[in-house]
């Protein structure tokens, strides 16, 4: 993505705008700020940077270190559907290994790589919070607990038609949970 | 999820309806606020909260009235943090305080925000909860529009904003002065203390950082007293706590328990015990951070801060992990290693390089590569880590570590010796990356 073809909606200004209102100081608005970018473009371009720097008279230097520490913070485009997996150790106990191994073997790819098409990226990441409902795996705001290789391939089959499907999370149903 | 008939904090868990205002008004909720507000000074408040004997859950177990009794008296500016970072491997119960009742922790902070003359409070959630973070959003707008927060609340002259602040992937700003950081828009990297966050912590100014369910005990400790409070639990562990559990159990869940219940009893009749076929091998009763307990100790410990630091372990979340017979400890300790050298902020060289050595070792004693000095050098390592550092990163990878070892030292000594049975590791081949 070129510097140029960076625009924010005018929205996601007036948020930005909010923002830095609402918290006691510009640079503590970073992180919000930063999240109003990444949820609009999906990552972080330098023009981003620099509109960040401007906003929130912060120095390039500082945003680049929290846009590198932070793991969910992107600075590259992404996949069309990140796959992150949980590989902790309650999820490793109920059986993560032979869920990625199926992942893998389903998406042609390994574990931190990403479909030659760009449309899955494959990743372990660490203990999503849901160690009880293992294995588990999160596409942005979705979790999908309690997972089975079944379960997976028809996850699989709806995003492939461009159907995120319906997450453990996305609402709590009566009598949800054990 | 699970209740035991214990419930102060689990009343609506599992209710597709609790996390709505009306529902929780309906219920009693507010009540505490209005009294507290109506009635008390904020020093009475916290010595309420001092009295009940509520200490942290967010993993350390100080006491919670004691904690705020050190924000110094004049302070002009007060901070207050609701810590839901909630990334302890084994850890999932703040998440449904928050889904389930999110007003409970709602009103438990301006309470204790009241307590402290906090005039700005962060809920601070991890990233990875946006599905829960825009459900938290909405009960904050509900308790704005009711009157319950912004400027003079109900007619007490008492000011309080409340923002709703994401994390963005970093265990470490779970670590109340890396998560200080955090919202000062930097990266989250512990400081050094002293000096304490309640004495200059956000901005420098006075900083109170509580876990979620530490908040959300304080209006049932309001509207029904401190004795009341101490009528559950034991002399020194006072109240109910939840404990998260996990692994290969016929029940996992969430559960509020009364701490001092032996975890004999808990496995037994509330969990049910492991899953058809699988045998009890081992407990991280804590998170994984931890040391871990034989299936032996566990059946002989009480669930509750002294028991369980007389039988050489901790309380620490409450993230209690189950770890069945098949499974293979060495395996497992190279997963909760790999996880502590990707959190290690880096700042401590002990801690930065002390994980990655940890983890190196296990990763080749695993790809069968180990020799018979690599216990020695592992103990080694851990000398060199525990207690050195900024923060308590680097002892919960000491912890877990040296306690795998000396508990189940034959299946280290079995893989170094190459005798260990082929196929051992079936969940994850020997050798393969991480
Ligand atoms: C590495 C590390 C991670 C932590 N993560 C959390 C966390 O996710 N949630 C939490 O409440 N406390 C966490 N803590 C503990 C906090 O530093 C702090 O003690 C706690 O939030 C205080 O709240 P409490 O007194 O109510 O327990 C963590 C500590 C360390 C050292
Ligand atoms: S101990 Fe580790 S995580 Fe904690 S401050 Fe030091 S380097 Fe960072
Ligand atoms: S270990 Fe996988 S969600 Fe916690």
């Amino acid at each position: 993505m070129s510097e140029n073809s960076f625009t924010l909606s005018a929205e996601s200004l007036a948020q930005i705008e909010a923002l830095i209102a609402q918290y006691p100081t510009k640079a503590s608005a970073l992180m919000p700020c930063i999240w109003v970018i990444m949820d609009e473009v999906g990552h972080v371009p330098p023009a981003g940077v620099d509109l960040l720097m401007s906003k929130l008279d912060v120095s390039r230097a500082r945003i680049y270190e929290v846009l590198t520490f932070y793991t969910m913070f992107r600075t590259e485009p992404q996949a069309d559907y990140t796959l992150q997996v949980c590989h902790n150790i309650s999820c490793h106990i109920m059986g993560a290994r032979p869920l990625i191994a199926h992942l893998e073997k389903r998406l042609g790819v390994r574990l931190g790589e990403t479909t030659p098409d760009n449309m899955f990226a494959l990743e372990g990441v660490e203990c999503l919070g849901a160690c009880g409902m293992g294995p588990c795996l999160q596409l942005g705001k979705h979790l999908y607990e309690h997972l089975t290789n079944e379960k997976v391939d028809k996850i699989l089959e709806s995003l492939r038609k461009g159907i995120v499907p319906t997450a453990d999370t996305d609402r709590l149903p009566a009598g949800s949970g054990e | 999820m699970n209740k035991s008939g214990n419930d102060m904090l689990s009343t609506r868990f599992d209710r597709p309806d609790g996390h709505l205002l009306s529902v929780y008004e309906a219920e009693g909720g507010y009540k505490a606020l209005k009294t507290a507000l109506a009635s008390m000074q904020p020093t009475e408040v916290r010595d309420v909260v001092k009295d009940s004997g509520l200490r942290g859950r967010g993993g350390a177990g100080f006491p919670t009235g004691v904690k705020w009794g050190f924000v110094p008296a004049d302070a002009d500016e007060v901070y207050f943090f609701v810590n839901a970072d909630e990334s302890e491997p084994g850890t999932f119960k703040d998440r449904l305080l928050l889904d389930y009742d999110p007003h409970q922790t709602i009103e438990g902070t301006i309470i204790s925000c009241f307590a402290v003359k906090a005039k700005t409070a962060f809920v601070y959630i991890r990233g990875e909860f946006g599905w829960l973070i825009d459900r938290v959003q909405v009960a904050v707008n509900e308790a704005y529009a009711a009157g319950y927060l912004g400027k003079n609340i109900l007619g007490s002259g008492f000011d309080l904003e409340m923002i709703v602040h994401k994390g963005a992937g970093a265990y470490i700003c779970g670590e109340e002065t890396g998560l200080i950081n955090s919202v000062e828009g930097r990266k989250g990297q512990p400081r050094l203390k002293p000096p304490f966050p309640a004495v200059s912590g956000f901005l420098d100014k006075p900083t109170i950082v509580n876990n979620v369910e530490s908040v959300a005990s304080v209006p049932w400790i309001i509207t029904n007293g401190a004795e009341a409070y101490k009528n559950f639990g034991t002399e020194k562990s006072c109240g109910t706590k939840l404990f998260s559990v996990s692994g290969p159990v016929k029940n996992p869940g969430v559960y509020e328990i009364p701490l001092g219940l032996p975890f004999r009893e808990f496995f037994n009749e509330q969990l049910g015990g492991m899953a058809d076929g699988e045998k009890l091998k081992a407990v991280i009763v804590g998170g994984s951070s931890v040391p871990v307990l034989t299936a032996e100790e566990a059946m002989n410990v009480n669930l509750d801060y002294e028991s369980l630091t007389n039988a050489g372990t901790m309380l620490g979340s409450g993230g209690m992990i189950i770890i069945p017979e098949s499974s293979d400890m060495v395996e497992l300790i190279q997963v909760l290693m790999h996880f502590y050298f990707d959190e290690s902020c880096g700042q401590c060289t002990p801690c930065r390089e002390g994980t990655g050595w940890l983890h190196k070792i296990v990763k080749k004693m695993r790809k069968g590569e180990g020799t018979v000095g690599d216990l020695d050098l592992l103990e080694h390592v851990c000398q060199g880590m525990a207690g050195l550092t900024i923060c308590p990163l680097s002892d919960a990878a000491v912890m877990p570590m040296r306690s795998f070892i000396e508990k189940f030292r034959p299946e280290f000594e079995a893989l170094i010796q190459e005798t260990a049975p082929a196929g051992n590791c079936s969940l994850w081949p020997r050798g393969e990356q991480e």
